[in-house]
């Protein structure tokens, strides 16, 4: 049994919005994976509860008539590393939430709780800052879109206002169009682990393949929330591709990240796995993008 | 205040229904209500896999799953595994043949996870094998004895032979 005050099941979005106005002390939960762990760890021992696990239309992903990917937030991890319009247009995705946790815990978790728990450890997380998601959130007024670097405000801490439920995560067709990457997740296991640094790159080449146009990098666990390395990216753009490039665009990283110590890892550490990843994911990507180094 | 709720869901091939506890996980229902034994309490954060069963063919942690969410699921135990005599599946079978199982608490979740696995028809190595069944810890065995067992029947099911080790 779970200490909790109160159940509300939604069995719609608009049901969902009255409910959260109705109770607004009460917590969302949707897989369950990290709420009901808190709840028996007594963290939120006692709470009531608003279930949006019935809401069969917030799964699945699909692609809007202006060519946005949408993936809809309950979207499990499992679902999504399968999902063929994931694997053409953002494969890295899917290879990213498939080393949450275990097995299990990628049928049961899902893209939205990944982000609104608000935790920078999250593997979704590094990936959606890397290709400018944008988060969908639904409320009394209707659809509110906001971009991910904005939703996180701080450590555990999202921009989900009064009476609002996140309902989907969009990704631009500008933003996945020719773009290639790959993630890198440093953990002291290979399952059931949290990252001790998670490390998303994407690029898209000159149709040569000579040329990076545009490269993004984005870090997770660098920094109190997921964060993005602006001064590598504006140092890539537009230059040959090249070994001393992807070196150069790696050491770039440091200028913007800021990792901490913590029992997990030291914060020189981190900076030391956060250049060799940088490096790695950046080679990775380019060979992807069919560039040659 | 308690809170109770009708919850209609299949188990095991069986169309049941009942009345529950909001507050009760999956687990808890599973062994209290229907005496699903197998079904086991382990960490009961989603850690083990000790209490893993198939929701709509997708293996589950039972104990981070709330009791009314199985309203119209198909759910699945090991119990749903035996014959119709008693007779042990393939899997169990070869669990047994392969000294998989020392204590058995773990078991019931590694063999459901194996089911998941086996009823997707596919070949898979066993770097792949290992991935699928990382979910569930053992702590009397080892894993090696349990990925020769799931291998084993995965290639036994495939019609082909078990390659040298």
């Amino acid at each position: 049994m779970y200490d909790m005050k109160a159940l509300y099941q939604a069995e719609s979005v608009q049901d969902a919005v009255a409910l959260r106005l109705a109770h607004p002390e009460a917590q969302i939960i949707a897989g369950g994976s990290d709420v009901l762990v808190q709840m028996r760890e007594g963290k939120r021992a006692g709470k009531e509860l608003i279930s949006i696990q019935r809401l069969d239309e917030l799964r699945g992903v699909s692609l809007e008539e202006d060519g946005t990917l949408r993936i809809g937030s309950l979207t499990s991890f499992s679902h999504i590393t399968r999902d063929p319009l994931i694997q053409k247009y953002i494969n890295v995705l899917g290879e990213a939430v498939d080393q949450v946790g275990g097995p299990q815990i990628r049928n049961i978790g899902t893209i939205g709780g990944n982000t609104c728990n608000g935790v920078t450890s999250a593997d979704s997380a590094s990936t959606l800052h890397a290709w400018d998601a944008v988060v969908e959130l639904t409320g009394p007024e209707g659809k509110r879109l906001q971009p991910i670097r904005d939703f996180y405000i701080k450590a555990g801490k999202v921009d989900i206002r009064e009476g609002e439920l996140q309902t989907a995560i969009l990704i631009p067709k500008e933003s996945y169009d020719r773009c290639f990457g790959h993630y890198i997740k440093y953990a002291m296991r290979s399952a059931m682990d949290i990252a001790t640094l998670g490390t998303s790159v994407n690029v898209r080449l000159s149709p040569d393949g000579k040329t990076v146009e545009r490269a993004r990098v984005a870090f997770g666990v660098a920094g109190p929330v997921p964060l993005r390395a602006e001064t590598a990216e504006k140092l890539a753009a537009g230059q040959p591709v090249s070994l001393d490039l992807a070196e150069a665009f790696a050491q770039a990283v440091k200028e913007d990240i800021n990792p901490r110590d913590s029992w997990r890892a030291a914060r020189d550490f981190r900076m030391h796995i956060a250049v060799e990843s940088a490096k790695r994911a950046f080679i990775e990507s380019v060979k992807l993008a069919g560039g040659e180094l | 205040m308690a809170q109770y709720q009708v919850v209609h869901f299949n188990l095991n091939g069986k169309d049941v229904e009942k009345v529950v506890d909001v507050r009760a996980s999956l687990t808890d229902m599973l062994r209290n209500d229907f005496r699903m034994t197998s079904v086991k309490k382990g960490c009961e954060v989603g850690e083990c896999g000790a209490c893993n069963v198939l929701i709509d063919g997708e293996a589950f942690n039972s104990c981070i799953y709330l009791a009314v969410w199985a309203e119209g699921k198909h759910i699945r135990t090991l119990e749903s595994l035996l014959g119709p005599n008693g007779e042990l599946s393939d899997i169990q079978q070869a669990f047994i043949e392969e000294t998989a199982i020392q204590c058995g608490f773990c078991s019931p979740g590694f063999m459901l996870s194996a089911v998941e696995i086996l009823e997707s028809g596919k070949e898979y190595t066993d770097d792949q094998l290992r991935k699928l069944l990382s979910g569930h810890l053992c702590r009397c065995t080892g894993y090696e004895n349990i990925l020769r067992a799931v291998k084993k029947v995965m290639y036994c099911r495939l019609g082909k032979e078990l390659p040298e080790a």
